[in-house]
């Protein structure tokens, strides 16, 4: 349980049994008045942010938040199952993963966020590699990298590359923004 | 100063801030005030809902100089002023520091709005003496400190900015929170503003207005929507005071609150007679945050915790 006087950016909260994460955060008092602490909350299952204002006797909950390091292991339909090194298995539904199901990887570690035991997040590392599957033939010897053209990626997923990448290249994708990061091996 | 240190980026603020605080000593120096220095640590702070104290031992640490003050123009001292140290417990944000500089000046026989031209003299001397100008660039807004100081009622800022008259019907809760999320981020910023009457309830140790006793003679000045002074016409009757510290006690209690003795030093000045007066409050932190051009106390405090 967090009183008003806890609450400060970053922290991570409970609102109606979902867990929130402090996005921005100021202490305010009128002359003479009582404390309020203003926050806007983002919803870290589904993005969403509110604004709320909270007083010095209000307490919020602790969400019930746990982190796993756990690898991918298959696709099941719409669901992706991932096991730590126990091996016990966790399922993740394709809509928690949102684009980042195009870049798993089999056997990718990656960080998973439960809440009430059930994951609401996953956490890829920072760059992943791919082969990319289709693409128009390369301009050889342009190295310009940027002047992009699509390409696909194992499952089918379309991002930007430059020119110069082949079909059967080996590239690095950065997760955090889901773009073309550099070339690792030709075809 | 060196280069290297972290402070280093604060030797512009620092000099500002020395400019100021000499031009507030001119200021007073000039018409007659004595400098005055109180005891920062105390046995009884004054009672208020939401002003707590920070404990130093057996004692508290003063979250205003206001009663020492008082207890002096009681004395005989007309004019009395007061640079210093002033502490309250869980005040940290953007706009507080737990430890700040208070600035409070009193008068006797004067009322709120003698002390209101008194404040505005002062800012115009300082701003000039500091800046060279009467004019400040803050937070993407040109603000004129002088001539023109707009000055709305509780009254007319709430009906405007929060559609309903505290002083009509009170409502501490709905106050507080509506002052500061929709009248103080409305206030004109274009120059200083004054938002004066106060309902009487959120006024301690002000005097009721006599043509309107719902209200208390008290105002805040505004400037960029940051609220720098807190000024009222001293309450003087010693009956009404000790009526108002006893029902904020039984308020602090019911809250959970430390409840603080009854300063009976200031009570015996109240009773021995304090003449009409009227005092201030200025934060001198916000003053020089906002004559820096800087949004947050960060900018103007060097050895303020991240």
């Amino acid at each position: 349980m967090y009183s008003a006087s806890d609450l400060r950016k970053g922290l991570r909260v409970e609102i109606d049994g979902v867990p929130y994460v402090i996005a921005d955060f100021n202490f305010v008092k009128p002359g003479k008045g009582a404390s309020i602490y203003n926050c806007r909350l983002k919803n870290m299952i589904t993005g969403a942010t509110l604004t709320r204002s909270y007083r010095s006797n209000d307490t919020l909950n602790e969400p019930k938040l746990e982190e796993r390091t756990m690898r991918y292991s298959y696709k099941d339909g719409d669901e992706y199952v991932f096991l730590d090194k126990n091996f016990e298995q966790l399922t993740v539904r394709a809509e928690v993963l949102g684009d980042n199901r195009f870049l798993l990887v089999e056997e990718i570690e990656v960080d998973i966020l439960i809440h009430n035991d059930v994951p609401i997040g996953v956490e890829l590392p920072t760059f992943v590699e791919k082969t990319i599957v289709e693409t128009e033939p390369g301009a050889r010897g342009n190295t310009a990298t940027n002047v992009l053209k699509p390409a696909k990626i194992e499952g089918g997923y379309e991002i930007q590359v430059p020119l110069f990448i082949n079909q059967g290249d080996v590239i690095r994708i950065d997760t955090r923004t889901g773009g073309y990061s550099d070339r690792v091996r030709t075809a | 100063m060196s280069g290297s240190s972290p402070l280093s980026r604060f030797q512009p603020v620092l000099a500002l801030r020395s400019r100021i605080l000499r031009a507030i000593r001119q200021f007073f120096d000039a018409r007659g005030f004595l400098e005055v220095e109180t005891p920062v640590r105390i046995a009884a702070p004054a009672l208020e809902l939401h002003i707590d104290a920070m404990p130093s031992g057996d004692a508290w640490l003063r979250t205003s100089p206001e009663l020492h003050m008082k207890r002096l123009l009681a004395a005989g001292c007309e004019r009395v002023y007061q640079l210093g140290p002033c502490f309250r417990q869980g005040e940290r944000g953007e706009r507080h520091n737990p430890e700040f500089t208070l600035l409070e000046w009193y008068r006797t026989n004067a009322d709120y709005r003698d002390i209101l031209a008194e404040t505005k003299a002062l800012i115009a001397a300082v701003a000039e003496a500091a800046l060279g100008r009467t004019w400040i660039d803050f937070s993407r807004t040109h603000i004129e400190l002088m001539p023109v100081w707009e000055v709305l009622t509780v009254t007319e800022a709430f009906k405007t900015f929060a559609g309903w008259n505290p002083v009509e019907y009170f409502d501490a809760d709905r106050f507080d929170l509506d002052m500061v999320n929709k009248v103080e981020p409305n206030l004109p910023t274009a120059c200083p503003v004054v938002l004066m009457d106060y309902p009487a309830a959120v006024a301690a140790l002000a005097r009721r207005k006599p043509e309107d006793p719902r209200v208390a003679e008290r105002w805040e000045l505004y400037i960029g929507g940051i609220e720098i002074a807190n000024a009222f016409s001293e309450l003087t009757d010693p009956a009404e005071q000790r009526k108002r510290f006893e029902a904020c006690a039984v308020e602090r209690r019911a809250l959970g609150k430390p409840v603080y003795p009854l300063d009976e030093y200031f009570m015996a000045a109240l009773e021995s007679g304090l003449p009409p007066a009227a005092g201030i409050a200025l934060g001198v932190d916000r003053l020089v945050m906002l004559l820096a051009g800087a949004t947050s106390l960060d900018g103007v405090l060097p050895f303020r915790d991240p």
